[in-house]
């Protein structure tokens, strides 16, 4: 391997290098600094005689008399099943004092793209135990649906509560070890605070859940460029254990925003024209390149399912990072401020929320057969409630009809009751649903026609609505 | 070029210069503007986007990871095209028109592999070729020679090339023959098979656009009853994401009444084509009864996939739809979406360092735009036959703003404009088209179809329904200061009208078996019984009834379950003579 001590220019978190050979594009590159230490980086763009260099590790410290060798292979993840129960940093280096790691194979971190053809659609229901999401946007297995928050909001809770709770019912009942796949879970965390981190692995730890967890941190004072690294090192590993070992992963990644600002350093260093608010043009692509990770695969038993974190700077969702990312994902759960505040846990919005997956997954035969009939419902009368809100403002409480008072009670108890569960508390699709009976039942039958009457015949409670006319009155 | 055949031109070969992502430059590359390069070892897939000197620049159609500069470049010397002929139907290919049924057989991986290629039609299959000419006819360019029973609901008509001279028939075959095999030939010397290639950026000849007036029924209550788009029409549907683009081009694929549908996936989602593999070969086309993969052919690459083979997937559908044309059929495509398309000329154009337009996009975007939807029509064929294409394409506008450039270039363009609305998704009224933004065109030129084929009070009926919800609009706005109780008694009553015609009559349900197609008919019978409790209504209460009662009677609340009644003639006719009966019955 020839080294190179031709560094020409360096700039923001890239080198460029004089060479002599020809240099595949994407590969890998060490630098060593006069200081000894030495840094890891990304063919950026290679031409004849020069090369860019993303380093992932930040130029500090690098001058123009380091040197440069060029590995002649792409960046690659070790994988094997011994990585589950390891906490490795965001370059994938062990970071747990546990014994090395010897890989079965090394993958190519960039992750061709599934054939569209060979995918199998998901529509398996995962049960989160969490009503607003069973009820109202279901998770399948192989979905990427992601949590839009804003910072200082509990989606670190929820994401733990969904990967505490997580089951599929009917494997549950067909009794433990019979071979079917397992379940995994896999943690990136890109940019996030050793606090937060602590939360995760605490929590991890305290359920078992460590022991088939793999864990990757890069945390806030990691440097920015590993950020780009860091979900795809994930990413593979979920894909190996996946469709090579049939495992069911679940991909928790967690700050996707801080993943983007890395992008968008990267495009001002090479001065490339910024796309909206100055993230690269690209981003939408790159991101894509991340989330159709997510899938099934016909003939494989395991499968691929994210949740990934992002915190909507100024919690406005048109900003690039929640838009691009709600084009490309199959779906969003938004997690509230004004919720948060009055204290609803989880503070789930259902109304921007969507799950895309939910049809297929739900139902006769897979949860029950009024669910969609349900969540439609739910979805309309909150909504009305939610407009009569700024209604009742304005004219007051009695200057509204017995009907309008009622849809505003609803929407109260839609929030303490449907929404507001704890994150301690674990529900089956039976309660979820049981509770949005509950609560639409105090609207009057002839409203609910979202829903067939048949089901209406089944589960619409008398009683229910004879004590909200009352209340309403 | 196609990968069916290869070209005899002279070849000549050049060396990478540099590598950035998908842009290659070469140098020594003797190649002409669009032409198809094998770039690297592996042969990767590209086209050449610029020349300048000696630098030829590529874009490459597959991820470019490991390729260096010094590895050779191949000229094909050929534009990119595609292979037409039977076969077509039934499949899913990439933006390069590439099986991706046969890539996964070749490449033995779920994953999508490099440098692997293949043909877009089956070159060894054989197919039944029955001629429809003799020896001695004159044939010109354009003429059907024979068919090809393709699949169960389409006879593939064999066209003599629209680049061919054309002749008299000197010999015909009959029987099983692959798509390579001459089945006629001319006395001008040229052979005809039932394979064409076409280059993909170029539109297949027509004469001259006529006017369309016939719809291109969608089933979509929306559509067909307030925004109608004609065959031979275009269309465009903007919405921020989750506002239902997607669900409503895969209803239009599922239902519209088109002999031949495109499917474009362009940049968008996985799983959203393993939908539709899955589904169509399962659902009727209610026209025929016939499977509707049967008259369907999708492309799919998707966000993931290459992006320069995002940028010519729309290219590839198009000229599918115009070969399906020549052959004198009604052609929908459906391109969704045409942001993600016209974000690829913008990524590419950014590593070309062109200058950049608005937001970035390059200053060609309106004309490349204007060049896709002008390939859409309603068209007199060189064979004098008569063939349309309608396009739909679907608008993705960052942060749901309209105001930016791919969607307002599309609205200068488009004759049909569906928009979608976060608000009403939000709310779950689906399809979430709002009805006060959302215009049509061809609404007056289709006008008579719909008295012919549907009912007489068509046209007014329906400007019935859009006075009242006008209105409606109108009215909320007082509503939201005072509340609705502090309205005129005759303006609650307008209220309560418009409120079925959003909630009973403009929603629908894509996910109902039922509501998930609606025929012309149906949308019009329901519109009728709306406007017939509105009638009624309005007599009850000049009699002195008040609006309460009116609100509160039985039969009311039914118009809800129109949409999902199955035998809807008879659910309507009864509700229509209950909903009279309970209100006359008021005084
Ligand atoms: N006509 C419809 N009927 C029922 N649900 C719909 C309809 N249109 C959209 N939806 C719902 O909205 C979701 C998002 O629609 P989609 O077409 O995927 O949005 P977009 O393509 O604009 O992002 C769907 O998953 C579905 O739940
Ligand atoms: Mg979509």
């Amino acid at each position: 391997m020839k080294e190179y001590q031709t560094i020409t220019e360096i700039s923001g978190p890239l080198v460029f290098a004089e060479v002599d050979e020809p240099i595949g594009y994407d590969e890998i590159v060490e630098i060593e600094t006069p200081g000894g230490e030495t840094k890891r980086g990304q063919v950026l763009e290679s031409s004849e005689g020069l090369v860019a260099i993303q380093v992932f590790e930040g130029t500090d410290g690098i001058d123009r008399a380091s040197s440069v060798r060029f590995l002649g292979e792409t960046m690659k993840m070790p994988v094997t099943e011994d990585l589950l129960g390891r906490v490795l940093d965001g370059s994938g280096n062990p970071i747990d004092g546990g014994p090395n790691i010897v890989p079965d194979e090394r993958r190519d971190i960039v992750g061709a793209a599934i054939n569209p053809y060979s995918r199998e659609y998901p529509e398996e229901f995962i049960q989160t135990g969490v009503s607003a999401i069973d009820g109202m946007n279901t998770l399948v297995r192989g979905q990427k649906l992601p949590i839009f928050s804003g910072s200082g909001l509990p989606h670190n809770e929820l994401a733990l509560q969904i990967a505490r709770q997580a089951t599929v019912p009917e494997e549950d009942d067909a009794s433990e070890g019979d071979g079917g796949s397992e379940f995994a879970v896999i943690f990136g965390a890109m940019g996030i605070t050793a606090e937060e981190a602590n939360e995760f692995m605490e929590d991890f730890e305290r359920t078992g859940a460590l022991e088939r967890s793999v864990v990757f941190m890069n945390l806030a004072d990691d440097p920015a460029v590993e950020r780009t690294v860091t979900p795809r090192l994930a990413l593979t590993t979920a894909e190996y254990l996946a469709f090579d070992k049939g495992y069911h992963v679940l991909v928790i990644l967690t700050d996707m925003t801080n993943y983007c600002e890395a992008l968008r350093e990267i495009g001002a260093a090479r001065e490339e024209v910024p796309g909206r608010r100055g993230y690269p043009g690209y981003m939408y692509t790159d991101l894509a390149q991340l989330y159709e990770r997510a899938g099934r695969i016909e003939g494989r038993d395991g499968s691929v399912t994210q949740i990934p974190i992002l915190t909507m700077p100024g919690d406005d969702d048109t900003h690039p990072i929640p838009d691009l990312t709600g084009y490309i994902t199959e779906g969003q759960i938004y997690v509230d401020r004004d919720l948060e505040s009055q204290g609803v846990e989880p503070p789930i919005y259902v109304l921007p929320s969507l799950s895309r997956l939910m049809d297929d997954g739900i139902g006769e035969g897979l949860t029950r057969g009024d669910h969609a009939d349900v969540s439609d419902q739910l979805y309309a009368a909150y909504a009305e409630g939610e407009d009569l809100r700024d209604l009742v403002n304005i004219v007051g409480r009695e200057a509204l009809s017995e009907r309008d008072n009622r849809f505003l009670d609803f929407a109260e108890r839609f929030e303490d009751e449907f929404v507001n569960q704890g994150y301690e508390t674990d529900r089956s699709i039976e309660e979820t649903l049981g509770i949005g009976w509950e609560l639409l039942s105090t609207l009057p039958a002839e409203e609910l026609h979202r829903i067939d009457e048949e089901f209406i015949a089944e589960y619409y409670l008398e009683d229910e609505t004879e004590a909200a006319a009352v209340e309403a009155e | 070029m196609s990968q069916a055949t290869a070209t005899e031109d002279v070849r000549e070969d050049g060396v990478i210069r540099s590598v950035s992502g998908p842009v290659v430059t070469a140098t020594g590359l003797n190649a002409r503007m669009n032409d198809v390069v094998y770039v690297g070892e592996e042969g990767l897939m590209g086209e050449v986007i610029e020349i300048e000197g000696d630098v030829t620049t590529i874009q490459v159609y597959e991820e470019t990871s490991d390729v260096a500069p010094g590895e050779p470049v191949e000229n094909t010397g050929a534009p990119l095209s595609v292979d037409l002929g039977p076969g077509m139907l039934y499949s899913i290919y990439d933006g390069v028109q590439r099986p991706l049924d046969e890539l996964e057989r070749r490449m033995n991986s779920a994953f999508l592999d490099r440098g692997v290629d293949a043909p877009g039609i089956d070159l060894e299959k054989t197919w039944e070729f029955t001629p429809t000419v003799e020896e001695g006819d004159e044939v010109a360019p354009g003429d059907v020679v024979g068919e090809v029973p393709e699949t169960e609901s389409i006879t593939h008509r064999v066209m003599v090339p629209p680049d061919y001279e054309g002749g008299e028939v000197v010999a015909v075959e009959e029987g099983s023959f692959t798509v390579e095999e001459t089945v006629v030939e001319l006395d001008s010397g040229e052979a005809v098979t039932m394979h064409q290639e076409w280059p993909v950026r170029e539109a297949r000849p027509a004469l001259d656009k006529k006017t369309p007036r016939t719809p291109l029924v969608s089933g979509q209550r929306i559509l067909d009853g307030l925004f109608p788009i004609a065959k031979g029409g275009t269309a465009a549907i903007p919405g921020p994401f989750g506002s239902g683009k997607t669900v409503t081009q895969h209803s239009l694929a599922k239902w519209a009444d088109a002999d031949i549908v495109v499917y474009v996936g362009c940049g968008e989602r996985g799983n959203e084509m393993t939908e539709v593999i899955e589904d169509f070969p399962e659902l009727e086309d209610p026209q025929t009864g016939k499977p509707l993969m049967a008259r369907t052919c999708l492309i799919a690459n998707t966000s993931n996939m290459p992006v320069a083979a995002r940028e010519s997937c729309i290219y590839t559908g198009i000229t599918i739809a115009e070969y399906f044309r020549d052959m004198g059929y009604d052609v929908a495509l459906m391109a969704d979406s045409t942001s993600r398309w016209a974000e690829a000329m913008r990524e590419i154009s950014s590593r070309l360092e062109e200058m950049p337009g608005e937001e970035g996009y390059p200053a060609y975007l309106s004309a490349r735009l204007a060049e896709f939807y002008e390939r859409a029509g309603r068209f007199d064929l060189i064979n004098g036959d008569e063939g349309s294409i309608s396009v739909i394409g679907a608008v993705s506008p960052p942060g749901g703003d309209f105001s930016e450039p791919v969607t307002q270039n599309t609205l200068r363009i488009v004759k049909t404009f569906w928009a979608l609305d976060a608000d009403l998704a939000e709310r779950r009224h689906f399809p979430a088209i709002n009805w006060n933004e959302s215009y049509s065109l061809y609404r007056t030129q289709l006008d008579p179809w719909y008295r012919e084929e549907v009912a007489e009070d068509y046209p007014e009926i329906r400007q019935w329904g859009i006075d009242v919800l006008d209105e409606e609009s109108e009215l909320q706005e007082i509503v939201q200061l005072v509340g609705k109780d502090a309205l005129p008694e005759d303006q609650q009553l307008t209220l309560e009208v418009a409120r079925y015609l959003r909630e009973a009559w403009l929603q629908q349900n894509a996910f109902h078996d039922v509501d998930t197609y609606c025929e012309p008919t149906k949308t019009y019978r329901m519109l009728q019984a709306i406007k017939t409790f509105n009638d009624e209504a309005f007599d009850a209460l000049d009699a002195g009834v008040p609006v309460e009662e009116i609100q509160d009677i039985d039969a009311a609340p039914r118009l809800n379950r129109m949409g999902t009644a199955e035998e809807y003639e008879e659910f309507i006719g009864e509700l229509e003579s209950d909903l009279t009966e309970q209100l006359r019955e008021l005084y």
